[in-house]
C-alpha cells in the first residue's frame, strides 16, 4: 500500500484522505497513519507546490552552483555539506561524481544577489577550494512538468466507443 | 427526384445507427459538458513511441510495406505475446491491421457465409453485430447476467447453438461492462468449443488492463488453439488509438484468407505507425504498468463512489469501464442518460447502445483523472438527489 500511495501522491499532493482511501481501498484511518509514518521516517518530505516564478512579477534569480571542496578525515564530505545546506538561500544540495564535489541551487532576488551570496558565503567555507557560478536563463522542465506545454492536445471526442 | 435510398446495399441501409453515435450528437451540443463516456485512454501515447515514428518519417519510411506488415512488427508481436500472455505463434501468423476495428471485419469476412451464425455474448461493443451483418452472418445473442460477473457459461453457450454456429465472438476483458473469464472460466467451455468445431474470434484489445488477475487468453488451452482467432491492438494499453495499429493472430490459413481481404482493401497498415508499433513493444512495458496502475487506483475511487451513491455498481476487473446499474432510479438507460446530460452536463453512455442486455444500466469510463472523476461523481448525486426530490421531469 505504501508505494502505490507515494505513487498517488508524488504527482498530486492535494488528494483529500477520503479520495486516496477510496482509490487504495483502505479506510480514511489508515492512510492517515500511513502517512504520518512516512512523514516520520522522512520518506515524504514534504507536499510542495511547483511554481513557475517566471510567469509572476516577484523577481527572483536561480543559479547552480558547482563547489569544489576537500574531504576530511572521518567525516568525508558530511560536514561540509552540512555548513552549505543550513542557509536558506540553498534550495538544493547533491554529492556528485566527476569533476566537482557538489552542486548546489542557489536562489536570490537579483544576479548580485545571488553572486554576493557565493563570494561571501559560500566560498568562505571552511573546505570549500573553488565555486562556479551558472545562472538560470530559462526553465523548460522541473520536477517531472513541463513549465510551458505547447503540445495542442486534441480533444477527446465527448462520446467514442 | 431521384430515390438515392434506393440504391444503397440493403444490408449498409439496414444497419441501425450506433447508439453511442445518437448520444455523441447529443452531448456534442451541449457546453461544459462533464464527459464520462470516452472509450480511450486520456494518457499521451509514450513520447519514446511517438518518436520513433517522428524517426521513421525522418529516415524516408513512407512507403507501403509487406501486406501482412513489417516481419520486424511481426516478430516482435510474437515475441511479446510469448513475453506476457505465453502464446506461441509465428510471424506466419500475424497480420497486422489498421486497428482491432479491422480485424473483426477481416475474421468475420473471411469465415462467414450468408446464413452462417456467431454467437456474441451482450452487452457487446458496438462494431460486431454490424461486421457480422455486412458479411453476411447472422446475429444469435446471448444475455450475460451481472450475478455472474458478465461472464459467458457453458450452460448459456450450449443453450444457444445451432447446426449453422460457426463462430463465438468473444471480448475479455469487457467493453462495455469490464467483466473478465479466468482461465479456469474458459475451461468450461473449451470441450464445447472443440466438440462442436466452433471458431472462436477473441477480441483481446484490453489484454493488458487487468487489474485482479493476470490476463489469460482463450488461445493459450493447446486443444482449441488453432481455432481461436485473437484481436489485438495497440490503441488501450499504449494509448494509441489514433494510430489505427492493431493485429490478428491465427492459424496459418485464416491468416492467409484475411491478408487476401486485406491486401485488397487496406494494402497494408500505416508505415510510420508500424515502426512505432515496434517501439512500443520493445520498450514499452514499464510505460504499460504505470497507466495501468494508474487505472486501477481510477477503477476503485469510481465504483466506491457510485456505490456510495446508490448506484449498485459491479467491481470490474479488466478495461476501464464501470457499468453501474440503474434499475433502482425507475428510469430505462436512455432516460438517465439523457437527463444527466440535460440536468447536470455530464455524459455517461446508455447500457442499450451494447445490446438489449445493457437496459437497465450505464457505461462510465474511467479513462479519466481522478479530479474529473470527482467532478462527474458530484454531478450525479446532485442528479439523484433532483431525482429523489421530485425535482426532474422524466
Amino acid at each position: 500500500m505504501e508505494e502505490k500511495l507515494l505513487q498517488l501522491i508524488e504527482k498530486q499532493a492535494r488528494y483529500s484522505v477520503s479520495d486516496l482511501a477510496m482509490a487504495l481501498q483502505e479506510s480514511e484511518e489508515n492512510i492517515l497513519e500511513t502517512m504520518s509514518e512516512l512523514e516520520r521516517k522522512r520518506v515524504i518530505c514534504g507536499y510542495h507546490t511547483l511554481v513557475n516564478w517566471d510567469k509572476t512579477n516577484k523577481e527572483k534569480v536561480q543559479a547552480l552552483i558547482q563547489i569544489n571542496s576537500t574531504p576530511e578525515r572521518e567525516y568525508g564530505y558530511d560536514r561540509v555539506a552540512a555548513r552549505i545546506a543550513r542557509y536558506p538561500e540553498v534550495d538544493t544540495l547533491y554529492l556528485l561524481s566527476g569533476s566537482s564535489e557538489f552542486i548546489v541551487e542557489v536562489s536570490g532576488k537579483t544576479m548580485q544577489d545571488v553572486a554576493m551570496f557565493v563570494g561571501s558565503k559560500l566560498a568562505c567555507i571552511e573546505g570549500v577550494t573553488g565555486t562556479s557560478t551558472l545562472f538560470v536563463l530559462k526553465k523548460y522542465k522541473k520536477a517531472g512538468m513541463l513549465l510551458e506545454d505547447n503540445e495542442d492536445r486534441q480533444e477527446r471526442l465527448v462520446v467514442t466507443p | 427526384m431521384i430515390d438515392y435510398e434506393s440504391y444503397l446495399n440493403t444490408t449498409v441501409r439496414d444497419l441501425a445507427p450506433s447508439g453511442i453515435r445518437k448520444f455523441f450528437d447529443l452531448a456534442n451540443q451541449i457546453e461544459g459538458v462533464v464527459s464520462l463516456g470516452v472509450g480511450e485512454p486520456d494518457f499521451d501515447t509514450p513520447w519514446h513511441v511517438r518518436e520513433a515514428a517522428i524517426y521513421a518519417l525522418e529516415k524516408g519510411k513512407t512507403f507501403y510495406t509487406a501486406n501482412p506488415g513489417l516481419l520486424e512488427l511481426r516478430k516482435e508481436i510474437c515475441a511479446y505475446q510469448k513475453r506476457k500472455f505465453n502464446l506461441d505463434y509465428q510471424e506466419d501468423q500475424v497480420l497486422v491491421t489498421v486497428g482491432g476495428s479491422e480485424g473483426i471485419d477481416l475474421a468475420c469476412r473471411a469465415l462467414l457465409n450468408p446464413g452462417d451464425e456467431v454467437i456474441l455474448p451482450t452487452p457487446s461493443y458496438v462494431a460486431y453485430s454490424p461486421a457480422i451483418a455486412l458479411s453476411g452472418g447472422i446475429t444469435k445473442y446471448i444475455e450475460l447476467k451481472e450475478e455472474n460477473g458478465f461472464k459467458l457459461t457453458p450452460e448459456m453457450l450450449e443453450a444457444a447453438l445451432t447446426d449453422r454456429t460457426k463462430i463465438l465472438l468473444l471480448n475479455y476483458p469487457n467493453n462495455p461492462t469490464g467483466g473478465t473469464m479466468s482461465r479456469d472460466d474458459f475451461a468450461l467451455l473449451v470441450p464445447i468449443i472443440k466438440k462442436y468445431g466452433l471458431i472462436v474470434v477473441s477480441d483481446e484489445i484490453y489484454a493488458e488492463l487487468c487489474y485482479d488477475e493476470h490476463f489469460c487468453s482463450i488461445a493459450s488451452f493447446d486443444d482449441i488453439k488453432d481455432q481461436v482467432i485473437v484481436i489485438s491492438g495497440f490503441s488501450k494499453a499504449y494509448a494509441m488509438t489514433g494510430w489505427r495499429l492493431g493485429y490478428l493472430l491465427a492459424h496459418p490459413t485464416f491468416i492467409k484468407a484475411m491478408n487476401k481481404v486485406h491486401q485488397f482493401v487496406i494494402m497494408c497498415a500505416n508505415t510510420m505507425a508500424q515502426y512505432a508499433g515496434i517501439e512500443a513493444l520493445k520498450n514499452g512495458d514499464e510505460g504499460i504498468e504505470q497507466m495501468r496502475l494508474s487505472y486501477l487506483a481510477r477503477r476503485n475511487y469510481l465504483v466506491e463512489g457510485l456505490n456510495r451513491l446508490g448506484l449498485k455498481t459491479f467491481m470490474p476487473r479488466g478495461a476501464f469501464y464501470v457499468f453501474p446499474c440503474i434499475k433502482s432510479t425507475g428510469l430505462t438507460s436512455k432516460q438517465f442518460c439523457e437527463l444527466l446530460l440535460s440536468e447536470e452536463k455530464c455524459a455517461c453512455v446508455p447500457g442499450d447502445a451494447f445490446g438489449d442486455a445493457g437496459e437497465g444500466y450505464v457505461r462510465i469510463s474511467y479513462a479519466y483523472s481522478i479530479e474529473q472523476l470527482k467532478e462527474g461523481l458530484s454531478r450525479i448525486e446532485s442528479f439523484l438527489k433532483k431525482l429523489d426530490d421530485g425535482k426532474v421531469k422524466v
